[in-house]
């Protein structure tokens, strides 16, 4: 070793390389790696077996595995729309209230406050066929006489489950877009009130390009956050009955553990990651014209 | 194009009143200044106007409408605000055309409207860019722009200048005025700066409080105030105001400095009356550097100490001690003065102003 110095600024930054490279970069190239194998948790020898894009093939021509995609998809379509559209209206109310907002406000973040799992355990029971509170209240009412069976039927039970996301998570928008609406100017409004704008149309042309900006920064955050959706599904139906509300990170995660097959795995996570990638820069994008449109300053 | 009257309006936030039962008439084609301290109600008696505030009492018109319980969109009038409330994600040909785009006219109409305003206004070149990319004297003429694209019976103007620097506003003011001598519509425009109301306006109404304090040409308000706020408001320098008593002929001051009783009050006032006396600058100036505007035998020449000066290049502002205080007087053709130097002083007393020390109110009439 003598006569190999290295110049100082290598050796100051050499600690930072080698955790990173410890904890982050070793894992990524070895998961990358084993997603060429059929490495499977129960033979450890199988990690040296290459076998090319097979894993990927498999997985490309799976109706399952595209099913479950698919699933993923429209989960993420239907909980961000309505959760904005809620979180708009919760945002538009909290604002108008002249007393008690803080209050409010806080309220309205309860629902952040629990962990997902509780969450889906709580509405496993509120959407359970028997005992449920939904079914209860549903022939107290006389809509219906018979037990609906939320978490077996494959629609039902995707609307179950939706149902318990946009709960948990309609506080995001509403905060975000809360904290737009609080930072907006308010003479802008009054000169659409003086311009000729009916409430409505002051919202339209005024309000809603000005708080854009902060709901997609809100729908950045929340579709990743349902790209990678596990706990609430996997405590609620568990991808079940028969795969009916499978999606993907359920899928992986009984692939992985359940089957062992943890290379096959490994190519639907990267699969995955880059359904997560188009999601994020395509709400990126959103943001930076809006807020370009806006002239924001921030 | 419209008159504007406003009958008896109050204003209460609670139980607090700001606009204690206000009447004012404004002519069609009229430009009036409402002007005042900070919390004298002229913005909120504008914005009753613009239907941006309810109105607690009263009744307002434009034209020969009762716009009380009118919405701002129905009242047909355009607002400027101090901090041109742009709308941020449009350009300025958007910005100036959106009443029209809401309105429903056709795009050639708007088209035309802003084209038209644009060039009245030379902001041809600006209007494809967004009001953030416009200095602060764009943004605010593309907010005027965006006012008189409407044609609107009515305009109000509130505080438009102030987030403008001097040598800008200056600049605007002059603007406004080409603007309203072209545009020739009714305007109502408030402003703290009694520079802004004098120079644009054919009236001026001076606030305080919540009360209408006197309503006026620039000439009358300045010439023949009708309280003591209103002179002490009103011209820069202020007007000098000390209280004194009337003994026999005299104006007697706390510290026993007397001046003889100006001949046009003689008979308004009798000996140990309580009284404000009151002089401009320009009727006050070191003998020799001034000119008398009534007769000569009506100025009043005192030997005084020097205080301290401000020389402003063409004139000099002498503060001179008389009475126990310093008063302000304009030396013209100015030559140097040096503190504590003794200095004769004219007074214009044809000039004075008298109110009574209780009222306020002015002892002319």
């Amino acid at each position: 070793m003598r006569g190999w110095k290295p110049a100082p600024h290598v050796l100051l930054l050499l600690p930072a390389f080698i955790v990173l490279a410890a904890v982050v970069v070793v894992p990524l190239l070895l998961s990358l790696y084993s997603s060429f194998t059929p490495f499977r948790l129960t033979r450890p020898d199988s990690i040296y077996t290459f076998i090319g894009f097979r894993n990927y093939e498999r997985i490309l021509t799976d109706k399952d595995f595209w099913i479950a995609f698919g699933r993923t998809v429209l989960l993420l379509t239907f909980a961000l729309n309505l959760e904005m559209v809620l979180g708009l209206v919760l945002a538009l109310l909290v604002e108008k209230a002249t007393r008690g907002q803080r209050i409010l406000r806080t309220i309205m973040m309860f629902p952040m406050m629990f962990s997902p799992v509780l969450v889906g355990f709580q509405f496993k029971f509120m959407f359970n066929d028997n005992i449920g509170i939904v079914n209860n209240a549903l022939q107290s009412l006389g809509l219906t006489d018979q037990a609906i069976p939320w978490l077996i039927d494959g629609q039902l039970a995707f609307i179950a489950i939706l149902v318990a996301e946009i709960w948990s998570s309609t506080a995001v928008f509403a905060i975000f877009i809360l904290a737009g609406l609080m930072a907006m100017p308010r003479e802008p409004l009054e000169a659409a009130k003086v311009d000729g704008c009916t409430p409505l149309q002051s919202f339209r042309y005024v309000t809603w390009p000005f708080v854009m900006p902060f709901a997609f920064i809100a729908m950045t955050i929340r579709s990743l956050d349902i790209a990678r959706a596990y706990d609430i599904v996997k405590i609620m139906t568990d991808g079940g009955p028969a795969g009916r509300t499978e999606i993907l990170w359920t899928m992986i995660a009984r692939t992985a553990y359940s089957d062992a097959r943890m290379g096959l795995a490994n190519a639907m996570s990267y699969i995955a990651i880059l359904l997560s990638i188009l999601f994020t820069a395509m709400f990126f994008r959103q943001l930076a014209k809006a807020r370009q449109q806006i002239g924001a300053e921030w | 194009m419209a008159t504007v009257s406003l009958r008896n309006l109050v204003k209460k936030y609670g139980q607090l009143e700001v606009v204690h039962s206000i009447n004012l008439e404004v002519q069609d084609r009229e430009f009036i200044a409402l002007v005042g301290p900070s919390g004298c109600g002229k913005s909120t008696s504008l914005r009753m106007i613009a239907g941006l505030e309810d109105i607690t009492g009263g009744e307002i018109r434009i034209g020969d409408r009762m716009v009380n319980d009118l919405p701002p969109r129905q009242r047909n009038i355009s607002m400027v605000f101090q901090s041109y409330a742009l709308y941020p994600h449009m350009t300025v040909a958007e910005n100036m055309g959106f009443s029209l785009k809401i309105a429903g006219r056709s795009q050639e109409e708007i088209d035309t409207a802003v084209a038209e305003a644009a060039r009245t206004l030379s902001l041809e070149e600006l209007l494809e860019r967004r009001p953030s990319q416009l200095s602060g004297g764009q943004r605010q003429r593309v907010a005027m722009g965006r006012a008189i694209v409407r044609q609107p019976d009515v305009f109000l103007f509130d505080e438009p200048l102030s987030n403008l620097d001097a040598k800008l506003r200056m600049q605007m003011r002059t603007e406004i005025k080409k603007l309203h001598a072209k545009v020739q519509s009714t305007v109502i425009y408030v402003t703290h700066d009694q520079v802004e109301a004098m120079t644009l306006s054919d009236r001026i109404v001076i606030m305080r409080d919540g009360h209408i304090e006197q309503v006026g040409t620039p000439e009358e308000v300045f010439q023949r105030p009708e309280t003591r706020f209103v002179a002490g408001f009103i011209g820069s320098p202020t007007m000098n105001l000390r209280e004194a008593t009337v003994d026999d002929g005299r104006l007697v001051f706390a510290n026993g400095d007397a001046l003889p009783l100006p001949a046009a009050f003689r008979e308004k006032v009798t000996a140990g009356d309580k009284v404000v006396f009151g002089l401009r600058p320009d009727d006050l100036y070191p003998a020799g550097h001034g000119i008398h505007s009534g007769e000569a035998h009506d100025v009043h020449t005192l030997s005084v100490p020097v205080s301290i000066t401000e020389p402003l290049g063409n004139e000099t502002l002498v503060f001179a001690e008389f009475a126990g205080d310093d008063w302000i007087a304009r030396m013209l053709n100015p030559k140097a003065l040096q503190p504590g130097e003794t200095i004769d002083l004219s007074f214009d007393l044809s000039q004075a102003h008298l109110f009574d020390a209780s009222t306020g109110k002015t002892l002319r009439r």
